[in-house]
């Protein structure tokens, strides 16, 4: 507990003396965190209409031939529901067919009541769990000898499925090289103030401390950089956030049809990681800095 | 206490020790002498462990050195004191810190700092000193106050590198007596050190090391092989003992031997 408080009070004193020092770092990291939400809140928001947008698609429709029983549309049912990816299936009727359709013209349905027989047949709608599986249950579906057609959006699946991967991709990638650089800024910046007391270190080291006493200040002093830049980072993102939704959001959204990630979950998310990212740059940095002094 | 078996030690191309047998008991005070680069820095760096023997055996207070986890290199040297020729301080810190910097290091508790710290400075002839900064202090003050640091935390063995060697000869006189004084006291000293009329003074134990062998232990008198051989010590053994030492630096672009 002793050492604790000794390490606390030496990362603090440590601060104050580098204080030009740490608010260097401190800026830097911002940066850094602040290009990193961007790529975040990109890659967020893609997702989410991407979810929506595969909402639409997620279902596989087997229009049964003329004719067939529901008995048999059942055993389709509980056969396609052993397949993998098939969150669930359903019988839907004519009837239930032609309501949707009814609803989905609106105000020209008047227009299917001249129709004194319902063309439509009756149907099979297989709810998907996982996109990556559809081709697999398209085919099995077109396979049942009471099948007349298969409705599936491929392409478009597919074509959707492409880019989200690719951005989800490259904003990793972007990510990874971001966290580098930060990292490698915060261990020269550390690396100076532990070259101004090389000598005190390596009298440490002939004392008798071990590496942990000793690193143990800079590592704090980085992990204090660390929480303070993404403080500061989670703060502008979460006005700039706000401000952006509150004018652009409401009217071109809805336009779209298509909602934004909500402040209060994007920021309680993004505490997190800013604080773990934050955390973990400054004590990589620090310790790899450190390494070379005390190899004494 | 400090058991060498056989122990050699290379750096590249260079033999620092070769093949190098000692036993130094406990108590004992031992000069080690021999001219720069024939291997006594290598043989203080082996004690701390700050290098590796390539082979052979090295015991410290029956604790084995070659070999030992880096993990347990702090223990080690917290019963080994040290002290260098250029006295090592930390410029910001006053003499009370810098004694009681070496406590803290160990976890000492605070009250512990409080009594031991003045009683040290205090036994070095330095009390009065404890507020001031290093840069106040002469030389010899300096050097008190690393003597303090070193024996805060009741080493065992104090190890001093040239000790005397930035002071002038009644300082570096008084220097010693505090060094014999802490021998007394049951403290093993081992010191590097080129002073010859100190060595002979002292009549102690001298181990002369040249060219990484071991080519004198004895009590008595300062000297090794080649300056032994005139043995009216000259102006050349006395202040440039080893004159190929000095061509193989040279030859090495001034580099200095690790």
């Amino acid at each position: 507990m002793k050492s604790f408080f000794y390490t606390l009070k030496q990362s603090f004193l440590q601060f104050g003396r580098n204080l030009n020092m740490a608010v260097a770092s401190i800026f830097a990291i911002t940066c850094m965190l602040l290009i990193l939400s961007l790529f975040f809140i990109i890659v967020i928001n893609v997702n989410m209409a991407a979810e929506k947008v595969k909402g639409d698609y997620d279902s596989i429709e087997i229009f049964l031939k003329e004719g067939t029983t529901e008995e048999s549309a059942e055993e389709i049912i509980s056969d396609i529901e052993t397949q993998a990816g098939v969150d669930s299936a359903h019988f839907k009727t004519k009837d239930q067919a032609m309501e949707e359709f009814r609803s989905r013209w609106g105000e020209n349905g008047y227009l299917l009541d001249s129709l004194t027989d319902n063309p439509l047949p009756d149907s099979v709608v297989i709810v998907i769990g996982d996109l990556e599986k559809a081709d697999a249950i398209a085919e099995k579906a077109a396979g049942y000898s009471q099948t007349e057609d298969v409705k599936y959006y491929k392409s478009t699946v597919d074509k959707l499925l492409k880019v989200t991967n690719f951005i989800q991709f490259g904003a990793i990638v972007l990510m990874v090289v971001l966290i580098i650089i930060s990292i490698v800024v915060v261990s020269n910046t550390i690396k100076l103030t532990v070259f101004n007391r090389a000598d005190e270190i390596s009298i440490m080291k002939y004392i008798g401390a071990t590496n942990w006493f000793i690193r143990g200040p800079f590592l704090v002093e980085g992990i204090i950089i660390g929480m303070i830049s993404g403080g500061i980072a989670l703060g502008i993102t979460a006005l700039v956030y706000s401000n952006l939704i509150e004018a652009v959001g409401e009217q071109v959204f809805s336009m779209l049809s298509m909602p934004m990630v909500p402040v209060s979950f994007l920021m309680y998310n993004f505490a997190w990681i800013f604080m773990a990212l934050g955390i973990s740059i400054g004590s990589c940095g620090s310790i790899i800095s450190m390494k070379r002094f005390l190899r004494v | 206490m400090i058991i060498f078996d056989k122990v050699s030690k290379s750096y590249k191309s260079n033999i620092a020790l070769k093949d190098v047998s000692v036993h130094i008991r406990k108590g004992d005070f031992v000069f080690l002498v021999g001219p720069s680069g024939a291997g006594k820095s290598t043989f203080i760096k082996l004690i701390l462990k700050e290098i590796n023997a390539d082979s052979g055996s090295i015991k410290v207070q029956g604790e084995e050195v070659t070999g030992m986890s880096a993990r347990n290199v702090p223990k080690l040297r917290r019963n080994i004191g040290i002290v260098f020729q250029d006295f090592r301080l930390l410029p910001k810190k006053t003499v009370y810190e810098n004694v009681a910097f070496a406590m803290e290091i160990v976890h000492q508790p605070r009250k512990t700092v409080k009594r031991t710290v003045p009683a040290v400075l205090r036994m070095m002839g330095i009390a009065d000193k404890a507020d001031k900064y290093p840069d106040e202090l002469s030389a010899g003050e300096q050097q008190r106050v690393a003597i303090a640091r070193a024996i805060v935390n009741k080493p065992k063995v104090l190890i001093a590198d040239e000790p005397t060697g930035n002071l002038d000869p009644d300082t570096a006189w008084e220097i010693m007596q505090l060094l014999n004084m802490i021998n007394s006291r049951g403290t093993t000293i081992v010191m590097v050190t080129h002073a010859k009329d100190i060595v002979d003074k002292m009549n102690k134990r001298v181990i002369a090391i040249e060219s990484g062998r071991i080519v004198r232990d004895e009590f008595g008198m300062y000297g090794y092989k080649e300056a032994l051989e005139d043995s009216e010590p000259t102006f050349d053994t006395m202040h440039a003992p080893d004159r190929k030492a000095i061509k193989r630096k040279f030859r090495k672009g001034g580099k200095e031997e690790q």
